[in-house]
């Protein structure tokens, strides 16, 4: 019965690799802790799954009025509400993912501390458990794209790509900030400022067209700017500048491999000092 | 064969430090890398105290072994489990593991409050390293091991913590790797429970599993395991049988509660003596092993009580009498009990040696009193000698610790049915 499995454990020092076999080895609990954060998270609440779509559909309302009636602020094309829906959907996805992601190992410090598992999987799972809510919010701007009678275009097989693209930038953040967080618990506070301003300095509420095209460059190393343009195109068929999503893509991959270094590094110390 | 698992120089240190910037900001981070902090003390990383958990430690399990590990607290027993189970790394050696291991450090590990039963069976078992398919394999099996079928869709934070630790242990007890390493987890639950818990356990260790097993329960470790080890201060103290390394742990647990030599005073509070014969008495167990404080249940004594004789005498004899807390008499040994007769010797200094293969009092703690008698006067007379501490072991083998009473005496039950159609005509019969 015996496998030819061994086994050696001494200690990691600096930069570690990711074991991928392990990982697959351990891919169903992944899956597990998903379910398990989808499954708590509107436990005992009346709305349940309904505030997935609460928070987005309250933002684009009042964009709609400050940003639109008030300020005068346009659309590239479609209905503002639209065109602020489909960008607050991404947005919000990244915000939240992030903002969990980052507390998930101090709140998941019972398993940390008992049991060995990849804590990659942590923030990871953390944000997985939000692509569902991503899903009812995409729902609900399908439903509005039927009131205001705006066509789905072929572009809509793009959105993959997009959601994939915000995964891994969240994924980055995520992961680095649990494991400082796990040390420095500051970031416990700078990490919600940071989301709450993320939002003006992304074209959320207004078109990227608004900033001169000489900044684009510097706008797109925002990694949210290409993706929530990608989601805006992908849903409603605006036109996009292809190299401003292409460079915030490359942003993505580099904070997600950033980050996925930074946890590599930091795993180590966690169940010492958590 | 390679053993499965393969312990070599292992240390683990600890800065204080590590823990203390548990509450560290990243400002105190920056005064204390730019040394602007002042309490640092030299010969020390960063004005904060090493501790060393683990001190080069080596030892091989060989394959199928069930093994204890005891020790005091901080002796670095759950540093070496959360090694074992890759929670942390140690700072220099190596593990070999050579089989799937599985890790239980506590009973529902990862159980979510707001999840029912049901759902935190998934949940546990995928975390413990379960694969979906076998944990649906072995749901109905985990449900009536746990008794909970009726609740098995109620969040589990409706439960009581009977209830809640029946489920978890349910779920670890079908876990299936080579090697399982186990933490205390048998310290919680009802009577009832711990017993099922252990008779799965005892299920597991034979069926060829290895088990690195960690616990204070002396019967639960005299009953589960085949080899012992004891730690002391992160290093191996003792590594040998499961009896001998309980006591060893016994023997350095508490020093200076009763010493293994006790010399008398010769005035003392409890002394009553017309001459002072009485000297010295020293102590041992089974093995002539120096006995320092506790003994377990059913262990030997063997006193050696050292004394003198002012005067030649026919005849002489030398007592012990064992008093509990409530100073009640529990048990006399004396050598006038001896078949032989009375013991007759000159003048001159002697040692009288009391063997007592099996001394069967619950577990507790005595004081001992001890007089020898000259003829039919007592002549010197200790009413404090000394002290001896019983512990639990698992004398009847059940893994359970006895208790109520004041004997633990050998028993054995049977099982019959009963003719009770006969009985009841008898007792007609004596009716009439």
């Amino acid at each position: 019965m015996k496998s030819d499995f061994e086994l050696v454990i001494q200690r990691r020092k600096g930069w570690q690799a990711v074991d991928l076999r392990e990982i697959y080895l351990y891919r169903e609990l992944l899956g597990f802790l998903m379910w398990r954060d989808i499954k708590i998270r509107y436990r005992q609440t009346m709305l349940g799954g309904l505030w997935a779509i609460l928070q987005p559909l309250t933002a684009m309302i009042i964009f709609t009025f400050i940003f639109h009636k008030l300020a005068g602020v346009k659309s590239d094309g479609p209905p503002y509400p639209l065109f602020a829906f489909a960008g607050v959907a991404a947005w919000t996805f990244f915000s939240t993912a992030v903002g969990q992601a980052s507390n998930s190992l101090i709140s998941n410090q019972h398993l940390v501390s008992k049991v060995y598992f990849p804590r990659t999987f942590i923030p990871i799972g953390a944000i997985g458990a939000f692509l569902m809510d991503l899903a009812l919010t995409l729902l609900l701007l399908g439903v509005l794209m039927i009131y205001y009678h705006w066509p789905v275009t072929l572009a809509v097989l793009e959105l993959p790509l997009f959601v994939a693209g915000t995964f891994l930038a969240s994924a980055g953040l995520g992961m680095a900030f649990s494991a400082v967080n796990v040390v420095y618990r500051d970031l416990k506070y700078a990490v919600p400022f940071f989301l709450a301003m993320g939002i003006y300095v992304t074209p959320v509420i207004y078109p990227s067209r608004y900033i001169p095209a000489k900044y684009h460059v510097l706008l797109a190393l925002n990694p949210m700017t290409g993706m929530v343009e990608g989601f805006r195109h992908s849903l409603l068929g605006t036109a996009v500048s292809w190299p401003l999503i292409g460079e915030s893509f490359l942003v993505s991959i580099i904070l997600f491999l950033a980050g996925l270094m930074i946890f590599r590094r930091m795993e180590t110390l966690f169940a010492d000092v958590i | 064969m390679k053993p499965i698992i393969e312990i070599s120089h292992l240390s683990k240190e600890f800065f204080i430090g590590q823990q203390r910037r548990r509450s560290e900001s990243f400002r105190e981070l920056l005064i204390r890398k730019m040394g602007l902090s002042k309490d640092r003390s030299p010969g020390s990383k960063g004005g904060l105290a090493r501790f060393v958990a683990l001190d080069d430690l080596s030892f091989n399990v060989a394959e199928g072994e069930v093994i204890g590990i005891i020790g005091r607290n901080g002796a670095g027993k759950s540093t070496l489990l959360k090694i074992l189970s890759r929670i942390t790394d140690p700072t220099s050696g190596t593990v070999h593991l050579r089989g799937r291991m599985a890790s239980l450090l506590e009973v529902g590990t990862g159980f979510h409050p707001e999840l029912t039963g049901r759902e935190n069976i998934f949940l546990n078992g995928a975390i413990l390293g379960l694969r979906k398919g076998e944990i649906v394999a072995k749901f109905d099996e985990i449900v009536a091991f746990s008794e909970i079928d009726q609740f098995l869709d109620t969040p589990v934070k409706r439960y009581s913590s009977g209830m809640y630790v029946r489920l978890a242990f349910a779920v670890a007890a079908h876990l299936n790797p080579e090697i399982l390493v186990v933490d205390e987890v048998l310290a919680v639950g009802d009577m009832a429970f711990q017993k099922k818990c252990l008779g799965k356990m005892n299920e597991v260790s034979r069926g060829g599993r290895t088990v690195v097993f960690v616990s204070h329960n002396m019967a639960a470790v005299d009953n589960l395991c085949h080899r012992g080890i004891v730690l002391e201060r992160g290093r191996l103290a003792f590594d040998g049988s499961t009896k001998d390394a309980i006591q060893h742990y016994l023997n350095t647990a508490a020093p200076g509660v009763s010493a293994q030599t006790v010399e008398f005073a010769e005035e003392s509070p409890g002394r009553k003596s017309v001459k002072k014969l009485l000297r010295k008495v020293e102590l041992f167990t089974d093995g002539d092993a120096p006995l320092h404080n506790g003994l377990v249940i059913g262990g030997r004594l063997k006193a050696r009580i050292h004394f003198k004789l002012l005067s030649a005498s026919q005849s002489f004899h030398v007592g012990l009498g064992f008093n509990n807390m409530f100073n009640q008499r529990v048990f006399t040994a004396s050598s006038q009990f001896e078949p032989d007769g009375a013991h007759a010797a000159d003048a001159g200094a002697y040692v009288f040696t009391c063997d007592i293969p099996s001394l069967t009092l619950m577990p507790g703690d005595y004081t001992v009193a001890m007089w020898i008698d000259l003829g039919l006067s007592k002549a010197d007379w200790i009413e404090d000698a000394f002290r001896i501490t019983i512990i639990d072991s698992d004398y009847y083998g059940s893994g359970k610790a006895p208790w109520n009473g004041m004997f633990v005496l050998p028993q054995s039950w049977r099982l019959e049915t009963s003719d009770e159609v006969a009985a009841e005509r008898v007792m007609e019969r004596a009716a009439t």
